[in-house]
């Protein structure tokens, strides 16, 4: 099984970062123009935490995701031609265009069809999770969720059971501080989440959610140990949104969240601290890179057929 | 091997389970009291000492998760069954099964599937009221992506257990309360019922009366009754829910004419509104004389003499039935013996 990379791999993470910040951007670049023919929940700011998780996964580990999935679904080593082409709601999407932005999918690389019900694709993660224990696969399952997810009932009846039943999984618990406009202290009482987890039996940590590194770090130590048979474990890191909760706006002028707060994000962005730490040859070569990559995904959407009618029953039952 | 073994309802639900474990190691049970010892009346009893604790296996009171974690098994490509003791508490599961069971495959263009079952008893014994007694099998006729059966007969309870099992999509399958002890002949070897079809269990002319579930109890005893007054009664139990397999009833319907549709639910929306429906869509020109019955328009009330006004009954079906006849209800006779519902104590 491909294990990730034994070490941090600065020019991917840097490779991956650049790819979500530049497809995030285009996104809203264009939005205006109505190609993108659904809502879109943006990573832009939070991309560390994803190029950090998913380059410490082997190939063989599965990756539940949300709604706010593209940083996800590009650092697992999705296809970004066929993510393009799905948010274009083209037939050469992976989904033939049913699916859209909030959906992304691809099995070939363990990406599991993401959820836009808040907290849902928990409890399925630890099922997946709990299959695998079950067939004793070496595979492990890493579920992304939004501090908000735990504002949810089902989230903690996930976290006994996983707790319960000993399953290897890795919980990565994105908090960005809000639930759309609503503050985390505005809707949650008591302990915070790793706190309450780890009342459960989870043994829950903290990572820098800014730096790629350190998630890095945090998610290789958290994979290990899973593969030594450790239960279920998570990790909470602390992140920034940059652009609004749906659509590609700065929503900062709306005055729920104060400019200051993205500013303050905005400078420790992980993405020049990477490239500080880089030749500026490669820097050079991997922008590149991700501007062709980028303009090529956007031409196989723009050349895709919509699909025809007949796809509208395909796949409505196994 | 001769074909006339006597089962259980309960027994031969204990038998698909067994036999498609023993089959393929990818099918497991988890509900509520699956493992202990009335296991869901007899119906998961021991599994786990043959199969080992992790196939049959009591979980948290966590409707949502549990049901959650059963579609992410079956995501993983394992055959859960998961076993609800009544279908009321399925509401509590409604965002699983609707938003994640029934869209995985679709929104997924095929990618993934969800090929899990999903077990919830229904309906009167006695006193069982309005939290207890729910057959919520209409919200998931709506829903494109379930399949949705309710057998009646032993037979069909072991054949469809082992297709819904070997289906791909989510199934839900409904059991009566009143049908676990039920017997009739079951083969012993695995087999499958076809899903989607419905069942002629009496052939008749004069009319059909369509029943769900128990309901098809009081369809075949309200056809002993009208055979009393001269009218031969033809009695399907739909058995398939989703998809319906209105075919089956339409042809009946316009051969005898007259139809009445006996619902264990509520009738608005429900699977006799459907086929009424799909009757008045009928392209073929054929007339039939058509009813829906099903539970009064109100709560489940607890105490039995308004339970007995609330549910449908042998007596009030063949009224129904001899009314669209042109006959005198009051003609129906009256005297009907029902042991399973005199007989049932409780207290579960
Ligand atoms: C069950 C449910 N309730 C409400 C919503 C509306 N909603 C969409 S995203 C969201 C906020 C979730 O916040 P969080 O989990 O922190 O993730 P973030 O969007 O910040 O990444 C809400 C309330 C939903 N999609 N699902």
């Amino acid at each position: 099984m491909a294990m990730g990379t034994s070490s941090f791999d600065v020019k991917r993470a840097y490779y991956l970062e650049r790819t979500i910040r530049a497809t995030e951007e285009k996104i809203a670049e264009i939005y205006f123009t109505d190609k993108v023919k659904s809502p879109v929940h943006l990573s832009v700011g939070q991309e560390a935490i994803a190029a950090g998780a998913c380059t410490a996964l082997g190939g063989d580990d599965v990756v539940f995701s949300n709604y706010r999935g593209h940083a996800h679904y590009i650092a697992k080593g999705g296809d970004l031609n066929s993510m393009w082409a799905e948010l274009y709601g083209k037939a050469n999407g992976h989904a033939g265009g049913k699916a859209g932005s909030m959906h992304l999918v691809d099995t070939k690389v363990n990406f599991m069809p993401a959820s836009a019900i808040v907290a849902s694709a928990v409890s399925n993660a630890v099922g997946y999770a709990l299959a695998l224990k079950m067939r004793g696969s070496d595979a492990r399952v890493v579920c992304f969720h939004g501090e908000g997810a735990a504002d949810e009932g089902v989230f903690w009846e996930s976290l006994n059971f996983a707790a319960l039943k000993d399953i290897p999984i890795l919980f990565i618990c994105e908090n960005n501080g809000y639930a759309i406009y609503s503050k985390q202290q505005d809707r949650m009482a008591g302990k915070s989440i790793p706190e309450r987890a780890s009342t459960f039996g989870i043994t829950a940590s903290r990572a820098d959610g800014f730096s790629a590194q350190a998630v890095y770090g945090a998610v290789s130590k958290a994979m290990a140990a899973l593969r030594e048979g450790a239960g279920p474990l998570m990790i909470e890191v602390n992140t920034y949104r940059w652009l609004d909760h749906v659509g590609p706006d700065d929503d900062h002028p709306g005055g729920y969240r104060p400019q200051s707060d993205l500013e303050a994000a905005q400078a420790i962005d992980d993405i020049p601290r990477l490239a500080a730490q880089m030749d500026a040859d490669d820097v050079a070569r991997i922008d590149a890179q991700v501007a062709d990559e980028l303009a090529a995904a956007l031409a196989f959407a723009e050349a895709g057929d919509f699909p025809d009618e007949t796809a509208l029953g395909r796949n409505d039952y196994a | 091997m001769p074909n006339d073994r006597i089962l259980s309802y309960g027994d031969a639900l204990h038998e698909a389970l067994h036999q498609e474990m023993a089959l393929d190691d990818s099918v497991f049970v988890l509900g509520q009291g699956v493992d202990d010892l009335k296991g869901q009346y007899g119906s998961t009893l021991d599994l786990h000492k043959e199969y080992g604790p992790d196939r049959n296996f009591d979980v948290p009171i966590a409707e949502e998760a549990i049901t959650g974690v059963a579609i992410g098994a079956a995501l993983a490509g394992m055959r859960p069954v998961n076993v609800h003791q009544r279908m009321d508490f399925l509401m509590v599961c409604m965002n699983q099964l609707v938003n994640m069971a029934a869209k995985y495959h679709y929104m997924s263009d095929g990618q993934v599937r969800v090929p899990m079952v999903v077990r919830a008893s229904i309906g009167r014994s006695w006193g069982q009221g309005p939290q207890h007694s729910q057959a919520a099998y209409p919200f998931f006729m709506h829903v494109p992506g379930f399949r949705v059966l309710a057998p009646t007969t032993p037979h069909d309870a072991k054949g469809g257990l082992i297709a819904a099992i070997r289906d791909n999509n989510p199934v839900i399958f409904i059991e009566h309360r009143l049908l676990y002890a039920n017997t009739g002949v079951v083969p012993e070897d695995p087999f499958e019922i076809e899903l989607g079809k419905a069942r002629i269990l009496r052939k008749g002319k004069d009319i059909t009366l369509v029943g769900v579930s128990y309901t098809v109890t009081d369809c075949l005893r309200a056809a002993g009754l009208l055979a009393l007054m001269g009218i031969d009664a033809e009695v399907i139990d739909l058995l398939s829910l989703a998809p319906l397999d209105s075919e089956t009833v339409l042809k009946s319907a316009q051969k005898t004419g007259h139809l009445v549709v006996v619902d264990n639910t509520w009738t608005l929306c429900g699977a006799g509104a459907e086929i009424l429906a799909r009757l008045q869509e009928d392209a073929s020109g054929i007339k039939v004389k058509a009813a829906r019955m099903g539970y009064a328009p109100t709560a489940c009330p607890t105490t039995r003499c308004l339970e007995d006004a609330y549910y449908p009954g042998p007596v009030s079906v063949a009224q129904k039935a001899a009314v669209l006849m042109g006959a005198d209800a009051g003609d129906v006779p009256t005297d009907v013996e029902r042991t399973e519902l005199e007989e049932f104590k409780g207290p579960f």
